[in-house]
């Protein structure tokens, strides 16, 4: 069986109407087609150069799944530029996925093309008349009063989403009140724990205005921060003797 | 004919669909398989050459269907119409599913290298491809197989119509089997 190609070779050149593939896989097999190299030893250099030249041109309804292919191409080509020692057997070929979506993408296409023509095939004979209507029975006959009508109609309206109205509030956080805390515990103590400083059942504004306090204290080089593992409560060491704030 | 033949030909004459065997079977409880089997071969033979129609196993079951011969005629004269032709990324879809099933979305999407949500709705819609079960795992995701509607347009007597994969120039089992994503 010859290998059947949606190669269109276009008299001008590379001409290519991406509407005309199916997907990037769809498009990297025409150009290794079209190039006439071995697919299992791709020439990834030069591949992903032309897939981009030819995505460059693109209309970008579907560019997210082609700009992931063209990122993933560059990656293999920076990966086939790293050094590798002499009979390392560690090596693991980065086309090696590639090439194994290739592959099972092209049989995919020989399928596609085996389909269209027993679809065309079936297409030439016809069966009796038309297909019987499908047996749900229809819907029975409408038949409402005024009222139910007027019931409906309100169900919808009450539907309609009222206007969103946001009201701003400033964020009442107190950084100065939690700096303040902080410096107290410092004073007392060299390292405490996070639940130190916010104690048990803190707000979010609590927690939020300790943790920016921590942070600019942390900048300052007053304190330093620790997490043990992560999740885990952050544990605030005394860094420095005290500067006069 | 026999009679039991006869007795198939109006029904298959009847039903603009493709009938069982066991379908064909409820005309005459009675009957057995082999005389059920005897009876169509000897109606397949009488519209074996001098009819415009032939009686063709599709779909698991028979149907009487055109005889390829006249579809130019008969689609010109608007009697009845070519069906619309699949798209290749519905083709490449159904390709997928056919042979991986029972599979879900995301594997097609990853074999497709691109989203095939839509394309699936349309399938279905078109009663080409069902929910068959649900997968294990996260979200348990639907799983997706062929139905005899997807048979019928492909004119298959059943799956094992379908090409093998060893069939095809390509292989698809690479040399190293062990990263299938299953």
């Amino acid at each position: 069986m010859t290998t059947p190609s949606p190669v269109m070779r276009d008299q001008s050149g590379f001409v290519i109407e991406l509407e005309q593939f199916s997907g990037p896989l769809d498009l990297l097999l025409h150009l290794i087609h079209e190039e006439e190299v071995d697919i299992t030893d791709l020439p990834i250099s030069k591949i992903a150069d032309q897939f981009l030249a030819v995505i460059r041109d693109l209309a970008l309804n579907q560019a997210a799944d082609y700009l992931e292919m063209a990122a993933r191409l560059l990656r293999i080509k920076a990966q086939m530029l790293l050094p590798r020692r002499l009979g390392d057997d560690e090596w693991e070929d980065p086309r090696a996925e590639l090439v194994r979506r290739l592959l099972e993408y092209q049989q995919i296409r020989e399928l596609v093309d085996w389909l269209a023509r027993a679809a065309a095939v079936r297409a030439e004979r016809f069966g009796r008349g038309y297909e019987a209507p499908p047996p749900d029975a229809p819907p029975a006959p409408l038949q409402i009063d005024l009222n139910d009508l007027l019931a409906a109609a309100e169900r919808v309206i009450a539907l309609i989403p009222e206007p969103m109205l946001h009201r701003v509030v400033p964020r009442p956080l107190n950084v100065e009140g939690a700096t303040a805390k902080i410096y107290a515990l410092l004073d007392e103590r060299e390292t405490f724990g996070w639940l130190d400083v916010v104690g048990p059942g803190a707000s979010i504004v609590d927690v939020l205005s300790a943790f920016i306090a921590l942070l600019e204290l942390a900048k300052r080089g007053t304190v330093s921060l620790a997490q043990p593992e992560p999740f885990a409560p952050m544990v605030i060491r005394r860094e420095s003797p005290r500067e006069a704030a | 004919m026999s009679p039991l033949a006869k007795l198939l030909e109006a029904a298959l004459f009847a039903a603009s669909r493709p009938l069982t065997l066991e379908e064909l079977a409820s005309l005459e409880p009675e009957t057995g398989e082999a005389a059920l089997r005897a009876a169509l071969t000897e109606v397949h033979a009488t519209y074996s050459d001098d009819h415009g129609v032939e009686l063709a196993e599709i779909a698991e079951g028979w149907q009487f269907l055109t005889r390829r011969e006249y579809a130019e005629a008969i689609d010109r004269a608007q009697f009845a119409l070519r069906p619309r032709r699949l798209s290749p990324a519905a083709l490449e879809t159904l390709a997928i599913i056919a042979y991986r099933q029972p599979v879900g979305r995301l594997e097609v999407d990853e074999i497709r290298g691109v989203d095939s949500g839509a394309v699936i709705d349309k399938l279905l819609e078109r009663g080409l491809v069902e929910v068959v079960t649900r997968g294990e795992g996260l979200g348990r995701p639907l799983l997706y197989g062929t139905t005899p509607q997807f048979l019928e347009i492909l004119g298959l007597k059943d799956l094992e119509e379908l090409p093998r994969l060893e069939e095809l120039s390509v292989a698809l089992r690479p040399p190293t089997p062990a990263e299938e994503p299953e």
